[in-house]
């Protein structure tokens, strides 16, 4: 075998391991500003589906161990915690079930951290800066593990209350939610 | 279980009905000298007006219509839903010919006409609480109750508002907000009105707050005193008066050093609890929360004023003693639990008591005069605690059980609610007992490092909880106060988070979180009737004496609460660390009940 073979296969290793993992270190904090059109929900009068766009900055997130592993510490730096607890809820609902109060997508939940909801969720604009709710946002999505596996952590630092967000099975997030709001029924 | 008092009581139960009786129960609060004093407990009218019955807080009523022979006949007279699917820890209120029934959060008021068949709704009263005061509830959003006083009705809003409603048209006479939200301020207590003074609190010590007690004026709703559980002396009204009775609590400004420098601006001692009052003495007694964080290494130092119960002067705010149930509190143990003012025979002598169930595992009893505890018995396993030092007045920790940073401690009992949380008990002279609804639990506790912003929780512990040595979570014991000990205990499945209440038949009455309604034999804890409700039961029951002049008991059933907020919060069972911990030990309780505010009442046929 000759060495340049070997370089070669190097080489070309690197470069895939290049391809998994490539992300943006600094945002144009401009551009980056919110410019997708969300929804939450899944009917539009007139037919046809709600008018929504995203831009392709969902799957760059979630789709990137780093960025979810960012989230994950921020989880807990930002107090996200004190009211999800671990996934499963507490004062604030569980991040880990499937049922999404204000939608499940990734600009759903940015939009949910960003603005606040009226039930008790509070508003983190100019909180957080944007790259970071993105992360928890993805770290949020990872929880109940609607993101690929090998992107989801495996770990907590702290006491087990829960199997990994990478041991979790794949679901499908159902949006819109099934709780009425303030726990109010209807009068 | 203990026989020996026990068969005495079933022996005397035995002549129940009989002349003996009567004499046996004359002779025995005779000779037991154990009763609520008159001024703070006066005679029986049929009404409930205040969620503790009477300033002395028994929760005993002197009806005895339904009693322990026919008991077992009792049936529904009618029910109501309250429209609200979170925890129901209200105590439904009668006054005259009207019921008064307060929902969790979005805390409506409803009066029901007793006078007509169905006790049909007259009049519904909605503060309208701001919705965002729903996330920065610590443990389901619960209230726990009106009050009634001259004409009003009064209770506190989640989004921290104090009411006065016309008790007969439901017109709002006043509206105070006396919390901010944004802060983390709640309110869930049931105020108490001494006086002309509506007396409230604040919820939040899981929030970084720092914990107040307030009166307002009950005709304006104008703020007439304002007393810190935290922080100077002046802030906490702390002044010449103010003679605590252990050396521990002596000395200037001890709110401020016994903390590290400010931190106890953010150390919680919130008064969400239960007060009682002493008209004779014209002293307050309430309880203050846990410091905040729960993180305890945060915090070196006694953290007063947190964790103890105050005597204060309704009429100026000014206190007169304090003692600390749990000095630099490190499980999150709020002495908020009621206290019973009793006035009995100790040592040969009759003392004025105040009896406290306690979080840390002890019934205290303090002559509530001075504030010195005469005894301190535990009525809960414990690992965490070894005891009291009557000498100083201090808890004794276990070093073993003391949190240390980032490690798991294993098998804390009892548990960061307590060995009895907010539930309250229920005392009968006729018996002399006191009969108390609590858990059975233990937990695992890490301690992390919190991070204070302002309006999001301030923790810093990873808790896990789980069913305590025998596996049931529940217990409900009757309690020998001069022995300290218990004379008999019904064990239940999940953690008891209902009331008690005593009447004059010799019943006791308290829920179970199944949903089972559960009459006992107050002398043998004999269960002599149940009944299943549509959802589990974490309210207070209360009993009058309707318009026909026949006996009723009500209750609300709705489950949630901290230890049902995995049913009413739709938490994940997979997440142990949920609501706090409690999660895992309640994993089950989603596939024994579902959440639903509905009002039961009963009655003999």
């Amino acid at each position: 075998m000759t060495r340049g073979a070997l370089m070669l296969l190097c080489a070309s290793l690197l470069v895939g391991a290049c391809e998994r993992e490539r992300r943006e270190f600094r945002r144009d904090p401009v551009v980056a500003s919110d410019e997708d059109k969300i929804t939450m929900s899944s009917i539009s009068p007139g037919g046809g589906q709600p008018a929504a766009q995203s831009s392709a900055r969902a799957k760059e997130f979630e789709n990137n161990a780093y960025h979810v592993s960012q989230g994950k510490k921020y989880y807990t730096w930002f107090n996200c915690n004190g009211c999800h607890s671990n996934g499963g809820g507490g004062s604030g609902p569980p991040l880990m079930d499937d049922t999404w109060i204000y939608g499940g997508s990734m600009e759903n939940i940015v939009r949910t951290i960003k603005e606040g909801r009226p039930n008790g969720m509070p508003s983190f604009r100019d909180r957080i800066p944007d790259d970071q709710i993105w992360e928890l946002a993805a770290y949020v999505r990872s929880m109940g593990r609607a993101i690929p596996q090998d992107v989801a952590p495996g770990r907590n630092d702290d006491m087990h209350p829960r199997p990994a967000e990478n041991r979790q099975p794949y679901v499908t997030p159902i949006p819109g939610g099934s709780t009425p709001p303030s726990g109010l029924a209807p009068q | 279980m203990k026989r020996s008092l026990g068969a005495a009581i079933i022996t005397a139960s035995i002549y129940a009905g009989s002349p003996w009786a009567l004499a046996w129960a004359q002779g025995a609060s005779a000779h037991n000298i154990a009763a609520p004093p008159a001024s703070a407990a006066p005679a029986e009218d049929g009404q409930w007006t205040m969620p503790g019955k009477n300033f002395a807080s028994t929760r005993y009523s002197g009806l005895d219509q339904i009693n322990v022979s026919n008991v077992k006949n009792l049936q529904v007279a009618f029910t109501f839903s309250t429209g609200v699917n979170k925890g129901h820890e209200s105590a439904p209120l009668v006054v005259g010919s009207t019921m008064y029934v307060l929902s969790p959060y979005p805390n409506i008021l409803y009066a029901l006409d007793l006078t007509q068949p169905g006790a049909p709704l007259k009049w519904r009263y909605n503060p309208k609480p701001d919705a965002a005061a729903q996330g920065v509830a610590c443990c389901d959003v619960v209230n726990r109750g009106p009050t009634y006083a001259n004409g009003r009705i009064f209770f506190t809003t989640l989004d921290a508002h104090v009411v006065a409603v016309n008790a007969d048209t439901g017109e709002e006479m006043w509206k105070t907000k006396v919390g901010e939200i944004n802060k983390g301020e709640t309110m869930t207590m049931a105020p108490l009105v001494a006086k002309d003074k509506v007396v409230v609190g604040n919820s939040g010590g899981e929030y970084g707050v720092r914990g107040w007690v307030q009166a307002l004026d009950a005709a304006s709703g104008k703020s007439v005193w304002k007393a810190y559980s935290t922080g100077p002396d002046r802030d906490v009204k702390i002044g010449p008066s103010f003679k605590p009775f252990y050396d521990g609590d002596k000395g200037q400004d001890l709110g401020v050093s016994t903390w590290p420098p400010n931190a106890w601006e953010q150390g919680g001692g919130t008064v969400w609890g239960w007060m009682s009052y002493d008209p004779d003495l014209n002293l307050l007694y309430h309880g203050t929360g846990n410091p905040g964080p729960w993180n305890a290494n945060q915090r070196p130092g006694d953290n007063k004023w947190t964790t103890g119960i105050f005597a204060r002067d309704p009429d100026t705010g000014d206190a007169r003693w304090y003692y600390q149930t749990a000095q630099h509190d490190i499980h999150d143990w709020d002495t908020i639990n009621e206290q019973v003012l009793l006035d009995m025979e100790w040592d040969g002598q009759m003392r004025k008591v105040l009896v406290h169930p306690g979080r840390t595992g002890f019934v205290y009893v303090l002559d509530r005069t001075t504030g010195e505890v005469l005894s301190a018995k535990p009525f809960h396993a414990l690992t965490a605690v070894t005891g009291v030092d009557l000498k100083t007045g201090r808890l004794q920790y276990n070093p073993d059980k003391e949190p240390i940073q980032n490690r798991v401690v294993r098998n804390i009992c009892p548990t960061a609610p307590g060995s009895k949380d907010w539930n309250p008990s229920a005392f009968s002279h006729r018996t002399g007992v006191l009969y108390i609804p609590h858990m059975n639990m233990c937990m695992d506790w890490e301690t992390t490092e919190p991070n204070y912003i302002a309006g999001t929780p301030y923790v810093g512990a990873e808790v896990r909880m789980f069913p305590g040595p025998g596996g049931h979570m529940g217990e409900f014991s009757a309690w020998d106060i001069r022995a300290g000990k218990e004379l008999w205990t019904i064990n239940e499945r999940f953690p008891l988070w209902s009331g008690a209440m005593a009447t004059g038949g010799d019943l006791v009455f308290y829920g179970n979180m199944e949903g089972w309604f559960k009459a006992v034999h107050a002398r043998t804890g004999e269960a002599l009737w149940q009944f299943k409700t549509s959802s589990g039961i974490i309210g207070q029951p209360t009993t009058y004496r309707g318009p026909d002049g026949k006996q009723y008991v009500a209750v609300l059933s709705g489950v949630g609460g901290w230890a049902g907020a995995i049913v009413s919060g739709d938490l994940d069972p997979r997440d142990g660390s949920a609501a706090l911990g409690f999660v895992n030990a309640m994993r089950d309780l989603k596939n024994v009940t579902t959440k639903g505010g509905t009002l039961y009442v009963f009655k003999l046929p």
